[in-house]
């Protein structure tokens, strides 16, 4: 017996066990963010009117377009999963660029928003910052951090979506396997659920 | 008997995924419109109740948990009930 | 490759420990998938680290065993018990038996060929030594290792000069390979049981790995996400902790324990596996109980999901978050006695047979009913503010983790070493060497119940001269441990090149999968996947007569 067969009996494929693993990531993803909602949720129970306050400086259109953008991502990203279903490989490299094209305009938009309150000085360490009360701080310090790991979340989706493109292109991901592609749709409908929270928890609650 | 398994879900139209889209839509304008009113304290409870529908509707329909074995949606569940119940036990401490 | 390049051993088939795969030698190890040599892997790294942590544990008693400096400065004595709360419990008892013992055996156990993801099963045991490096780098590096204790509690961890950071990236990445161990056995359970391996057909300690590997995949994002906010907060200024700059250390505490509390469960539950797999061998007797053990696995992981909060009563909380956590503490006292009675019970009219693995599981249920009850009384709001932070604590803890995990890992390493290596150790010094581990253990922690007791706070590199006799009793009772330990791995690593050869499938009589492999397991464990058709630890009487003939 040749040590390859060893080697390719290993190869075995179980779809529904990958999709279970990924299922089990995406829990370690939600528990992360949950860790910093705990923050968020006791912080502004604590200090309920600096919240308030602190959320007149987002702007709450920004959000709103980026909310948009970021759930017709998730449309593309599920029709493109739907497409190569159906064997129509061209459809599906196209829903997962323009995938990737709103992903990185939110990115832009993003980019855009701390640009804009760096400038004004309100960024951690900032003296703007530093002269508001507590509860600013810590709003602030939460805004920060969260969309920026949530940023950080969609940056490696970009990544992940560009590698099933080429996968798809090169015929890997087909209509009888496709499992990797459906486990990057995954990640990235997660990455949709978070923003669905932070959105109206940071910029709804003037 | 391995394939078989593999390919009995799914079969989701392109229809379903653009009704779910024009849904979510939706309700993102209805929560920004209805965060300016004041409803007290309803306001929080108001923004994560819609935001919860939106969830749901991704995880069943995009997330294709609609359509997967049970087993998925028990992990999903355990998954909540103890991000839930940890929320529950902290303000345990904090609401009082 | 044809097969004249594989070295057969002389039964004609070749083990996972000689097969050539793409790579051989040094890398044919570090790069392989195969679940077995990654289980090695693991054992040799943890081995490593176990002892350094004793190390730093020796030299700190021996720092005590006078009131004033003895052999170190307070701040060298503040980072050695730093480094060795995280090193014993990041890196040793948290991944010990799960990522050692569950990688070799629990594929075998539930009659598959790997676990269901290899690839990332590898990328965890580099993430775990990446860790591990790094938490051993922060030593050498400028700043000095962490003096924070191995809780990092705010502010003092944002405040420290030392390499605080360092530290808790190498935990955050431990956390890491704990999540992906752990997300690969729910996969492995679910996806790749025998055929006829029903649940309740499962060995219990695959059982208590399943338990375990949900609280890893649920609970550790938490620390994850509380440490890596502390190292932002240091490196970049945010206000998230930071009282001057609002924030609330005991939130913190809330979040560190959310995880940490569930993680000592992450520890025991494996262990309290391994007890459910041993006893019943060397007693010669079927399980008692066995869906009680099996569920109280479970029941363990959810209710010690909700206690946490029994670390902090001291910290400020109100009164009704005092009072629902300890009630909630008293539930979960409850699947662990299921489990303590159920294996007395099932050694009940048993044949005893005192071999090394049964020494160790007897001491492990011994020394956990001593760790497990005080553990009850802390939960005990007065008597919990009374003894809070004091050596107290101390005593409890190691009870659990060192009598009850620590003596976990020791039993399956004398059950499973000679499976996994095809070699027997010699078992009259394993027993000389349990006899000084288990004497030694009780000399140097229970003087500290007493001295705890007493009001001796832990922590402390100074004490008044009154607590000197306990300190030196404990001191002394480090040595006859470290004694007990050097003979013991002597005799184990000895064993592994020059111990007796063993070809025999079934060493102890056990009647789980693994037992009904060769001896070393092959490359895929089973030529044929079985078919599963009996519940494990079935003895009856004609097996015992054979297995009597056998013995003969």
């Amino acid at each position: 017996m040749s040590t390859q067969e060893h080697a390719a009996a290993h190869v075995h494929r179980d779809d529904i066990g990958a999709k279970m693993g990924m299922w089990l990531f995406l829990f370690t993803e939600l528990l992360l963010f949950g860790g910093m909602f705990f923050l968020y949720s006791v912080y502004r129970f604590v200090n309920q009117d600096a919240f308030h306050l602190a959320a007149k400086e987002l702007n709450t259109i920004i959000g709103m377009f980026n909310t948009a953008i970021l759930l017709t991502s998730s449309l593309t990203m599920a029709i493109s999963i739907a497409a190569i279903q159906k064997n129509n490989r061209n459809l599906s490299i196209f829903f997962q660029l323009l995938t990737i094209v709103l992903a990185l305009g939110f990115m832009v938009n993003k980019y855009f928003e701390w640009s804009a309150k760096i400038h004004h000085g309100i960024f951690p360490g900032g003296e703007e910052l530093l002269a508001k009360s507590q509860g600013e701080i810590l709003f602030f310090g939460l805004y920060y951090v969260m969309t920026g790991l949530h940023g950080l979340h969609v940056i490696i989706g970009v990544v992940l979506i560009g590698f099933m493109t080429r996968l798809t292109k090169n015929g890997v991901i087909r209509q009888d396997s496709y499992v990797k592609l459906e486990a990057a749709g995954l990640y990235w409908h997660l990455v949709d659920i978070i923003w669905i929270f932070l959105f109206p928890l940071f910029y709804l609650i003037t | 008997m391995e394939n078989h398994e593999q390919h009995a879900e799914h079969g989701h139209g392109y229809g379903i995924y653009i009704l779910v889209w024009l849904a979510l839509m939706a309700l993102t304008s209805i929560t920004v419109a209805v965060a300016g009113i004041n409803f007290g304290a309803l306001t929080v409870a108001t923004a994560l109740v819609i935001a919860s529908v939106k969830t749901y509707l991704v995880l069943t329909i995009f997330m294709h948990l609609r359509s997967e074995q049970k087993a998925f949606r028990i992990f999903v569940g355990v998954a909540i009930f103890f991000l839930a119940i940890s929320f529950i036990l902290l303000f345990a401490d904090y609401s009082f | 490759m044809s097969s004249e390049a594989i070295s057969t051993n002389k039964n004609g088939y070749v083990s996972y420990l000689d097969y050539k795969g793409k790579h051989t030698g040094f890398l044919g190890w570090v790069l392989s998938t195969d679940h077995k040599r990654i289980g090695i892997l693991y054992l040799i790294a943890l081995m490593v680290f176990f002892a350094v942590g004793v190390t730093f544990g020796f030299l700190m008693r021996l720092e005590l065993i006078a009131p004033g400096r003895t052999i170190m400065d307070p701040q060298t004595y503040n980072s050695i018990f730093t480094l060795h709360g995280v090193i014993m419990i990041f890196l040793f008892v948290i991944p010990g038996l799960p990522a050692v013992f569950g990688n070799f055996f629990l594929p075998i156990m539930i009659g598959a060929k790997d676990v269901a993801f290899p690839r990332l099963n590898l990328l965890s045991w580099y993430l775990y030594v990446a860790g591990g490096l790094l938490a051993i780098l922060s030593i050498l590096l400028p700043g000095g290792p962490a003096d924070t204790g191995w809780t990092f509690y705010i502010p003092y961890s944002v405040r420290t000069g030392t390499n605080v950071m360092f530290t808790m990236f190498a935990a955050f990445i431990l956390g890491f390979s704990s999540i992906l161990t752990g997300l690969n056995f729910v996969t492995t359970i679910h996806r790749l049981r025998a055929p006829g391996m029903t649940w309740f057909k499962m060995p219990l300690f695959t059982w208590s790995l399943y338990a375990t590997a949900w609280v890893q995949v649920l609970a550790t994002p938490i620390i994850g996400i509380t440490l890596l906010l502390v190292v932002i907060e240091r490196w970049l200024g945010v206000g998230l902790f930071d009282p001057s700059l609002g924030g609330d250390p005991v939130l913190f505490q809330h979040l560190f324990w959310i995880y940490s509390h569930p993680a000592v469960y992450i520890m025991i539950l494996p262990a309290m596996g391994i007890v459910s797999e041993i006893i019943p061998v060397f007693a010669r007797r079927t399980i008692f109980g066995y869906k009680f053990i099996a569920f109280s696995s479970i029941a363990i992981a959810l209710f010690g999901s909700l206690v946490w909060a029994h670390h902090m009563f001291t910290a400020g909380m109100s009164n009704t978050g005092q009072f629902i956590f300890s009630l909630l503490t008293m539930i979960v006292a409850i699947p662990s006695a299921i489990k303590v009675f159920n294996w007395t019970a099932t050694l009940y009219k048993g044949s005893i047979e005192l071999a090394p693995p049964m020494l160790y599981v007897l001491a492990f249920i011994f020394l956990f009913s001593i760790g497990g009850l005080t553990g009850i009384m802390q939960g005990v709001l007065s008597i919990d503010i009374q003894v809070h932070d004091t050596s107290f604590i101390v005593a409890h803890f190691h009870y659990v983790m060192f009598g009850g995990t620590g003596f976990g890992i020791f039993a399956a390493l004398h059950y499973w070493l000679p499976k996994m290596f095809a070699r027997m150790y010699n078992q009259k010094v394993a027993k000389v060497a349990f006899w000084l581990v288990f004497v030694g253990f009780n000399v140097l922690y229970f003087p500290m119940f007493v001295m705890g007791w007493l009001g001796m706070p832990r922590r402390y590199y100074d004490y008044l001269p009154e607590f000197q006799p306990y300190h030196l009793t404990s001191t002394v009772g480090s040595w006859i441990l470290v004694l007990g330990l050097i003979i013991m791995f002597t005799n184990l690593i000895v064993s592994m090149r020059k111990g007796q050869t063993i070809t025999k499938w079934n060493i102890w009589g056990g009647e789980t999968l693994e037992w009904k492999v060769e001896t070393p397991p092959t490359l895929e464990n089973f030529d044929d996947i079985p078919v599963v058709t009996e519940r494990p630890y079935e003895y009856r009487e004609n097996d015992l007569a054979e297995l009597e003939k056998e013995a003969k």
